[in-house]
């Protein structure tokens, strides 16, 4: 079960009205490398992965979804006083003719998110080179979204974000090292 | 300086429609070169830690654009 806490891991503050920065961080929502995908893929593949490890999974994806809700929170704030015609002019006049203002889970080309986004392999070392993967990813995303974008408030939780996958990246490495189980051994192969 | 990104200089050739970009970088952040954390890392302080987005200041590897490089970026 999971304890909800009714406030964002770090705050989301948005200094301007610019709804296409909303068209590009929905990649970070409902994207491959989103949060949307990174949580689901952590909590399911963590059935059937040494126990040792379980709970870092079920840390991580639970992790991603408090991410997931700060890109929301974006999203929502840089779109909800939009006018259609403002909407049409940053790129979501297609968004708006199926979504109105509402969220929804796709990438900033507009295709919907879809479970062949994530993989369980069973092997537990080939899915926590995929984690470690989708966290990379999931990193030069944010970077690539600091450089699109040009507002200072967002951009410093972007930036947090983007520091949160550098962990977490690091953390499945670790975790590749204690399925090793060679990690606190001195060993000269 | 030693520093987390890395550059390269992509093959420029007199044809290229657009302006070339001579040199491309590319991050590598720390965690790439530690390994295993190793006991008794230096922390930042628990305010400086929610900022910047990790409690060990030798994973923390700010991310700044263009514009935010040339007003000096921010740290914690
Ligand atoms: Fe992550």
């Amino acid at each position: 079960m999971w304890i909800y806490e009714k406030k964002l891991q770090y705050p989301v503050r948005v200094s301007t009205c610019n709804p296409t920065l909303a068209k590009y961080l929905i990649e970070q929502y409902g994207g491959a490398d989103g949060e949307l995908a990174a949580a689901l893929r952590y909590l399911n593949q963590r059935y059937t992965i040494p126990d040792k490890v379980i709970g870092l999974l079920t840390d991580i994806g639970t992790e991603e979804f408090a991410h997931l809700e700060m890109i929301a929170t974006m999203v929502y704030k840089l779109t909800k006083d939009a006018t259609p015609e403002q909407l049409k002019a940053a790129g979501l006049g297609e968004h708006y003719a199926n979504h109105d203002g509402a969220l929804f889970y796709q990438n900033a080309a507009g295709s919907p998110w879809t479970a062949t986004y994530i993989q369980a392999k069973g092997d537990p070392i080939a899915d926590l080179y995929e984690d470690i993967a989708a966290e990379e990813k999931a990193r030069a995303t944010y970077q690539w979204l600091i450089d699109l974008s040009d507002d200072p408030d967002l951009n410093d939780s972007l930036r947090f974000l983007r520091e949160r996958e550098i962990i977490h990246a690091q953390r499945f490495r670790e975790a590749v090292e204690i399925l090793k189980e060679e990690w606190d051994t001195k060993k000269v192969f | 300086m030693y520093t987390h990104l890395k550059f390269y200089h992509p093959f420029v050739s007199s044809f290229d429609p657009c302006k070339p970009i001579l040199e491309k970088k590319y991050s590598t952040p720390p965690h790439l070169y530690i390994g295993f954390q190793p006991p008794n890392l230096p922390q930042f302080s628990p305010f400086e830690a929610l900022k910047a987005g990790t409690l060990w200041k030798d994973f923390y590897d700010p991310w700044f654009n263009t514009y935010e490089k040339q007003m000096g970026g921010v740290l914690p």
